[in-house]
């Protein structure tokens, strides 16, 4: 029972106390706050199991995007009328009891691990040096399964195609209805003007070091998405219609380099996604590069929302 | 050291603990807000903490995340809280 | 030399949690928002100021160290400006009922 060990049982139930904490408040607007603190703490026990990748992802996405997020449905449902009936026993029941098939489920598979986990750890390290990156991370998303990522990027966009779709018919092709802040004060207006500047150099720099150190696309992308929102949200710069040919271009400058580096492998080195020797570290900087970019505007606009008007000309 | 430095990480997480207490209770949501923002501070410190003991210094990355994202996110959250927000337009003819 | 550094980064830790104590303490037991406003910028200011302070001899190099000071910097600049729109918005809450 070592003073770290004695810490760790103690964040762990901290841990388990937020999220039953977040089933149980009352207002939408607590528990929104506390899964954003949620997601904050479970940050530091990414770090806590040496994945600062991870940590970094989470403490972006789950401390700040997915907190906006929740806020915009909030917000929706208040707007909106829900059926307004109680569910049934029945329903309740047959909830209760999926809930525990599914944690009895999950119990047996994490108590019951083989000694030794499989692992394909030692053999990416061994061929770390091939992929010419410094983060064995790095190298398993663009080198040795690039396939995976180039997907992942794309389905991301789908995300993005799929919440366009929520949009009424007269608003298609419109201005996202991201709500903004009334009259925006003057300290706010400083804030957004102090503050992007300073994320987007820390956004490039958290894609620059994910080559050697943890770090990457998606992190910095997303740093990048919340730089945008701030600045929109306080009106400093307009949402965007999402027809506008420029917007529509930043989305798919990413995967369509990437696509593109990958078809060259054809043609250099034998296989889709297949990098030259010489040239991988330019050319995955390059894909990476392009991907931040449409990662940032991809984000934004999914935590944006659907457009709910048309731009006045 | 390195105990101690564990010891005063804990301290501070204990502390934040303490915090979420506001968060339950504080009778505004502003006040909530407040707490949120502790727990920002308090987890840039615990992070400052760990990632000198363990002396990997991307974990300080960490921190430099979590600090930036939580500005962005009591932002976000005071758009909601604040009593004079727009809503979106045409909500009434929401077929 | 190493013994009074690690005493500086001792002294300076207890320092700075003592101060989190302190802040979390006023943030629960103040009446008002604005007094917890105050409590809560010592916590930045103070608090994370002394932290960062004690870790200092033990940063990687003087690169380190700026890095550790541009995030205390930052943290007091945001939440102080947070502090302001949260005290407006609690003041214009305050007039309206």
């Amino acid at each position: 029972m070592t003073p770290p060990f004695i810490l760790e049982i103690a964040f762990v139930i901290l841990i388990l106390a937020i999220a039953v904490g977040t089933l149980v408040a009352r207002a939408a607007f607590t528990a929104v706050l506390l899964f954003m603190i949620y997601g904050l703490l479970i940050a530091i026990a990414w770090v806590r199991l040496s994945a600062v990748d991870v940590a970094l992802t989470e403490a972006a996405i789950g401390g700040g995007l997915t907190g906006m997020l929740l806020l915009g449905a909030v917000a929706r449902l208040r707007e909106s009328e829900g059926s307004g009936e109680e569910p049934g026993l029945p329903t309740l029941l047959a909830a209760g009891t999926l809930c525990v098939l599914v944690s009895a489920a999950l119990g047996t598979l994490v108590l019951s691990r083989p000694e030794v986990a499989p692992s394909l750890a030692p053999m990416v390290m061994d061929n770390l040096a091939q992929s010419a990156l410094g983060n064995p991370v790095a190298a398993v998303l663009f080198v040795f399964r690039a396939f995976d990522t180039l997907l992942e990027k794309v389905v991301l966009l789908l995300a993005l195609i799929g919440v366009w779709s929520l949009a009424p018919d007269r608003a298609w092709g419109g201005v996202p209805g991201l709500r903004l802040y009334a009259e925006p004060s003057s300290i706010l207006v400083f804030l957004a003007q102090l503050l992007p500047p300073i994320g987007i150099m820390i956004g490039i720099y958290m894609f620059w070091t994910g080559a050697s150190y943890p770090g990457g696309a998606f992190q910095g992308g997303t740093v990048l998405a919340a730089m945008w929102l701030l600045v929109m949200i306080a009106r400093l710069q307009p949402v965007p219609a999402i027809s506008l040919r420029r917007i529509r271009l930043l989305l798919v400058v990413g995967p369509v380099i990437f696509v593109a580096i990958g078809l060259l492998g054809f043609v250099v080195a034998d296989a889709f996604l297949a990098y030259p020797a010489d040239y991988a570290k330019p050319l995955i900087i390059t894909a990476e590069a392009t991907l931040t970019l449409s990662i940032g505007v991809t984000l934004g606009l999914l935590v944006a929302g659907p457009p709910d008007r048309i731009p006045q000309p | 050291m390195a105990n101690f430095l564990f010891g005063a990480a804990g301290f501070v997480l204990a502390m934040v603990a303490l915090g979420l207490l506001c968060v339950l209770r504080g009778p505004s949501d502003t006040d909530r807000m407040l707490s949120a923002q502790l727990i920002g501070s308090g987890g840039v410190a615990v992070l400052l903490l760990v990632a000198t003991v363990t002396e990997n210094a991307s974990i300080v990355d960490v921190a430099l995340m979590l600090a930036l994202l939580a500005v962005f996110a009591a932002v976000a959250f005071l758009r909601d809280a604040s009593s004079a927000q727009i809503k979106p337009p045409n909500v009434a003819d929401r077929a | 030399m190493t013994l009074t550094l690690n005493i500086f980064t001792i002294v300076a830790v207890s320092a700075g949690s003592f101060f989190f104590m302190a802040g979390t303490i006023g943030l629960l037991r103040f009446p008002d928002t604005m007094t917890r406003l105050h409590a809560l910028t010592k916590v930045d200011n103070l608090g994370l100021g002394l932290i960062v302070f004690g870790l200092l001899p033990r940063a990687e190099g003087p690169l380190g160290a700026l890095k550790l000071l541009c995030i205390w910097v930052f943290v007091q600049l945001s939440g102080a400006i947070v502090s302001q729109l949260v005290a407006q918005l609690a003041r214009r809450d305050g007039q309206q009922r």
